[in-house]
């Protein structure tokens, strides 16, 4: 485990995956502004690490950092072996990770089929791609359903399955989700958080944002608490749902 | 999605303001009508000046989509007004000029001249995307996070150095330049139809062909109609946000250049200041068709070319050429701000 000094560490042995991402003293300012001020973090293969946070925690912050939309001011995030933070936004796609943003932020004007067709802007694998989409069909046959509708027009909750399948036909190594469950109705979160574990399950490697602590870490293996742009807790997702400090501030408990 | 909105207030209850805003566009539809049938009656009457005008304003349709593409596409995808593209269009005159003219001398229609010419043409164009996708790197790019007024300044500038170069290659005043058509015409039975106007169209119509190509077709157009709906997102989804807009900027530029040369064959004159005039009636016809949609600038810029030739030869007359071109846009400003092809659910690049 990553040398961790001002945490607190309700951690039990953590799984031994190999490490996929590791993010090591990373501090992002927005001008003079510090978002996020030196976390360590990791994830490991095969897991759903999550990040919660309340708002304006840098939870955002973090995974544009991850996928170069930003670039950190100091401290380094390495994928697979390869330091990121020097890497251009196409070649951190390349690489395997891919970001499905926070407020959905698909294409509009495009039809939901288009919308995924971008998901695999940088493959040439014709057969692989149209595996991928059947794939991401079947998750989310709502999506089948609207395939030629311009994604503009589809409603909220649609969209956000939209947003996931998009990122999804990048065939990500490493998945970031900023919060998918933002705005759907209950039944809706369910099926969001059911689809992920699905994901997960299928070999994708998870780390997912999210307001609704509790049901992150019902499925997540691996916590992160992040206040005020530093980390405040870590540990196993079933030890900090059971945590007093977590279950008052962010569970609501 | 504007015929259901139809409906709607046709079924509705109506407002007082409603019952106003449908008189005032009943109105102007009664106008447009009247307009019509008065060109349709001319068509009747005079079929072959009719036919022979239409040519006309094809041609000059033709230069202004040309033009209007540089503006609409830039403006797709970085919400900028180019100021500074009309006066690339106006070095693409000069340059062609200068390669036609003065330093080759070919302006003799054979196959020469014409070999030539179609050098000249690229010339143009690579020229104008050059200095366009320079702009771009040195200028603009940098000011992307910038206010909005930034930028736009930056292009009143550049608009000023093209125009100084433009006066140091072309002189301060109007400058006729030889031909390799002049206005030789030929007579198809009753229209008479001026070479020149073939080979704008035959210029025009191939690019704005591959223009829809590259556009829909192309893995570089995916990118841009991307970037153009959402940078970030483009740059999640693995685009080259900043190639793909120094590409655009490359491509209008070219197509400015194109417009250059095609208007001093067709033309024969041009002036330092001829871009702001021209680039005026070009942003015109892009805002016409709705600004950042590509399909509304090319007929945007078909329809001012046509107005224009029919309001000369039928309506109007020259002296008010431009009072009806910016009447026309005024209207449908007020009518349909978002252009007429400019829905929020259409392709924008
Ligand atoms: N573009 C920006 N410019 C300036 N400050 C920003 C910008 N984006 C975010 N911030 C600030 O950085 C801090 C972290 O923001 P971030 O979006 O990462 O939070 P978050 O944890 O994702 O919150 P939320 O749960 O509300 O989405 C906030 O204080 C925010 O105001
Ligand atoms: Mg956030």
């Amino acid at each position: 485990m990553s040398a961790q000094s001002s945490t607190s560490q309700t951690g039990e042995a953590r799984g031994t995956g190999e490490i996929l991402l590791k993010i090591d003293d990373l501090q992002v300012y927005y001008g003079a502004i510090a978002a996020v001020k030196g976390i360590s973090l990791e994830v490991r293969q095969g897991e759903i690490v999550t990040l919660i946070g309340s708002n304006g925690a840098g939870k955002s912050t973090t995974l544009r950092t991850i996928s170069g939309l930003i670039k950190p001011r100091q401290g380094s995030v390495t994928f697979a072996g390869k330091n990121v933070t020097t890497m251009s936004g196409h070649g951190i796609v390349e690489a395997g990770i891919c970001h499905s943003p926070e407020g959905r932020r698909i294409f509009p004007r495009m039809t939901v089929d288009e919308n995924l067709d971008m998901g695999a802007f940088l493959r040439n694998d014709k057969d692989g791609i149209a595996e991928d989409r059947e794939h991401v069909l079947e998750l989310f046959p709502r999506l089948r359903e609207r395939i030629a509708q311009k994604a503009g027009t589809l409603s909220g909750g649609e969209q956000q399955m939209l947003a996931v399948a998009r990122a999804m036909m990048g065939r990500p190594k490493l998945l970031l989700l900023d919060e998918p469950s933002m705005g759907l109705a209950p039944v809706l979160v369910d099926l969001i958080f059911d689809t992920i574990q699905t994901i997960r399950d299928q070999g994708t490697t998870i780390l997912l944002v999210e307001q609704n602590a509790l049901a992150a870490l019902g499925i997540a293996d691996y916590a992160y608490v992040l206040e005020s742009g530093a980390l405040k807790l870590q540990g196993s997702a079933r030890r900090l749902a059971e945590d007093d400090e977590v279950t008052r501030a962010y569970l609501g408990g | 999605m504007s015929q259901a909105t139809a409906t709607v207030s046709v079924t509705a209850k109506r407002t007082p303001a409603e019952t106003r805003a449908l008189i005032i566009r009943g109105t102007s539809y009664v106008l447009l009508a009247v307009t019509a049938l008065w060109i349709l009656y001319k068509a009747f009457t005079q079929p072959a000046d009719f036919f022979t005008v239409g040519f006309l304003g094809l041609k000059f349709g033709a230069l202004y989509a040309l033009v209007a593409l540089g503006y609409t596409m830039v403006y797709g995808i970085i919400e900028l007004i180019n100021f500074s593209h009309g006066d690339l269009f106006m070095l693409a005159t000069v340059v062609s000029g200068l390669i036609m003219v003065s330093w080759l001398a070919r302006t003799d229609p054979t196959v020469t001249g014409f070999l030539v010419m179609i050098g000249a043409l690229l010339v143009a164009m690579v020229l104008a995307g050059s200095v366009n996708t320079l702009a771009e790197r040195v200028a603009y790019r940098r000011l992307r996070r910038a206010p909005k007024l930034a930028p736009l300044i930056t292009a009143v500038g550049l608009s000023f150095i093209y125009q100084s170069v433009g006066i140091q290659m072309n002189g301060s005043g109007q400058r006729n330049w030889s031909t390799l058509l002049g206005d030789r015409s030929f007579s198809l039975g009753p229209v008479k139809v001026q070479w020149s106007v073939i080979v704008v169209l035959t210029v025009t119509i191939p690019l704005l062909l591959a223009m829809t190509y590259l556009i829909n077709r192309t893995r570089q157009g995916k990118a841009m109609r991307a970037t153009a709906q959402d940078q970030d997102a483009a740059r999640l989804m693995g685009v080259d946000v900043d190639r793909t807009i120094a590409f655009t900027f490359a491509l209008g530029g070219a197509l400015a250049g194109a417009a250059g040369m095609l208007w001093l064959q067709s033309i024969g004159t041009t002036r330092y200041d001829l871009g702001f005039q021209l680039g005026l009636i070009a942003f015109t016809s892009a805002v016409l068709g709705g600004i950042g949609n590509l399909n509304g600038a090319v007929l945007g810029g078909f329809l001012i070319g046509i107005i224009q030739a029919l309001n000369e030869a039928f309506l109007l007359g020259n002296a008010w050429s431009q009072t009806v071109v910016f009447t026309i846009l005024i209207m449908v400003m007020v009518f349909k701000p978002e252009g007429l092809l400019g829905k929020p659910t259409t392709e924008k690049v």
